[in-house]
């Protein structure tokens, strides 16, 4: 992706200086060579420290509904992954972001690394993560180690939705096309093969971790209501942190529910949670619903696409169907 | 979840949410011609079915329901043309998530009552009523502060 990083860099330097943007969205290390975060370049010169690497996870396109608000003239560049790219079609979809403000540079993309999965692997004190195809170099300061790369992926990239970009004015890209990952609703057949009692313990466990942070709701391209139920205090539901089980739970089922449809499953909110809670099996629990109730759906896969929520048949399912199938 | 202080009974607390057009006119023909269905159901009368925000059944779970009920107009009948079409795939996908969760998923129901189904009203409310009571009371959502 090194690669990908000196292109990147050079066609963005011309885009800026001929005037065709006049500002790039792109990525910029943190304090830690793994803690990348997204930031904004306004010349050429500040491009030196555009960063494009293992660890570019974040989807850049929830940034543009603001940087749209902000930009009087010319165009934004911003990067996007093949996945970044459902996000950025459901957003102009919902017509959050203006198309004719945005140039898109979609950038190739071998799936990026979780650092917590490296950590958890035992590697204390990495200085530098080097990537040579299937295998990573582990650079500590305790030696040397190596791991497969397949081991330290994103949840979101292990269920990689293919190298096909779905929007783009141009793609940068050397790697060769990848294959899609692996079955995206494991996780979720696995627990609704768990008996009821199973699943309430499972959830129960996980979402007591909760601190609502928020980081979910707000690094999420779906959740961007302009007044967020969980932010007003006269809606009875803005409760914070552990007053009791039930405000987490519900925090969890309205988000998920309210994202049900529009969710491009990019993996963003649990990839965010400082908790490690697995969000994505909330998500996707009603992607598989609705691609088994109501025929199967991809958010972002095309612009302008009627969500399953606001759309409807004359012999749907009823509700009753829920009484009827899986375990109890 | 009520206490009858004489009985030392415990008597379930159910919420049923009516659609204005159909269902509560339904419960209003049930009363009239004098069916019976049980005094611990408690209606919400709601313009359309399709008004139930997802938000309204968990919050009365969290208030101490024991069990929640949502009626409105046969598919096609509806006031407004389609809004129970759209209550329906909701409903659907909120009571699939919550037996995910690990909620008992006889405490959720949709049933459609027309206006002219007084004795369907009473028979679905007995029949909701009796499935909670043997239930028992609904621990998993509810929040204890309201419960004191
Ligand atoms: S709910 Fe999670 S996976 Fe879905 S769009 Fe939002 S951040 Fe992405
Ligand atoms: S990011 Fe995690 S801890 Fe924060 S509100 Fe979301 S689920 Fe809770
Ligand atoms: S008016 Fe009865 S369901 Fe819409």
């Amino acid at each position: 992706m090194q690669k990908v990083r000196g292109l990147v860099i050079k066609r963005a330097g011309e885009l800026l200086s001929d005037g065709t943007v006049t500002r790039v969205l792109g990525y910029k290390c943190g304090d830690f060579f793994y803690d990348v975060t997204p930031a904004f370049f306004e010349s050429a010169d500040q491009l030196s420290d555009l960063e494009y690497g293992s660890f570019c996870g974040a989807n850049l396109s929830k940034y543009l509904i603001n940087a749209c608000k902000d930009q009087k003239e010319g165009k934004i560049l911003v990067l996007l992954k093949p996945c970044d790219t459902y996000s950025f079609n459901q957003l102009l979809t919902e017509h959050r972001i203006d198309r004719d403000k945005i140039y898109v540079i979609g950038v190739g993309c071998k799936g990026m690394l979780d650092i917590e999965k490296l950590k958890a692997m035992g590697f204390k004190g990495i200085t530098k993560v080097l990537d040579n195809g299937d295998e990573l170099d582990i650079k500590t300061i305790y030696g040397d180690k190596k791991c497969k790369r397949a081991d330290a992926l994103l949840e979101k990239c292990v269920c990689c939705k293919g190298k096909d970009f779905k929007a783009f004015d141009e793609v940068i890209d050397v790697e060769e096309p990848g294959e899609k990952g692996a079955d995206r609703f494991e996780g979720v057949a696995l627990l609704e093969n768990m008996t009821s009692e199973e699943r309430f313990a499972f959830w129960n466990n996980e979402l007591s971790k909760c601190i609502r942070c928020n980081a979910c709701r707000n690094v999420c391209p779906a959740c961007s209501c302009m007044k967020c139920v969980f932010d007003n205090p006269v809606s009875g539901a803005a409760g914070k942190v552990n007053s009791n089980s039930f405000e987490e739970k519900m925090f969890h089922i309205i988000r998920a529910f309210h994202v049900a449809g529009r969710c491009t499953d990019c993996g963003e909110c649990s990839r965010v949670c400082p908790q490690g809670i697995p969000l994505h099996l909330l998500n996707r629990k009603f992607i598989k619903d609705i691609d088994e109730l109501y025929g199967d759906y991809q958010a972002g896969e095309e612009v302008g696409s009627r969500a399953p929520l606001v759309n409807f048949t004359f012999d749907d399912a009823e509700p009753s169907i829920v009484h009827e199938r899986g375990n109890e | 979840m009520q206490v009858n202080e004489n009985a030392k009974e415990w008597k379930p607390l159910i919420v049923a949410f009516c659609c204005n057009w159909c269902s509560y006119a339904g419960a209003d023909l049930a009363g009239t011609s004098r069916l019976s269905y049980p005094a611990d159901v408690k209606i919400i009368r709601v313009p359309c079915s399709c008004r139930v925000n997802p938000m309204f059944i968990l919050k009365a779970f969290e208030k101490g329901a024991d069990g929640v009920i949502m009626c409105g107009c046969h598919p096609g009948d509806c006031h407004y043309s389609t809004g129970n079409y759209y209550a329906r795939r909701r409903m659907t996908l909120l009571f699939s998530m919550l037996d995910y969760l690990g909620i008992d998923r006889k405490r959720t129901r949709v049933e459609w009552v027309s206006a002219a189904e007084g004795q369907k009203f009473s028979l679905v409310m007995n029949d909701f009523a009796k499935t909670i009571t043997e239930l028992g009371e609904n621990v998993k959502l509810g929040d204890i502060r309201c419960k004191k």
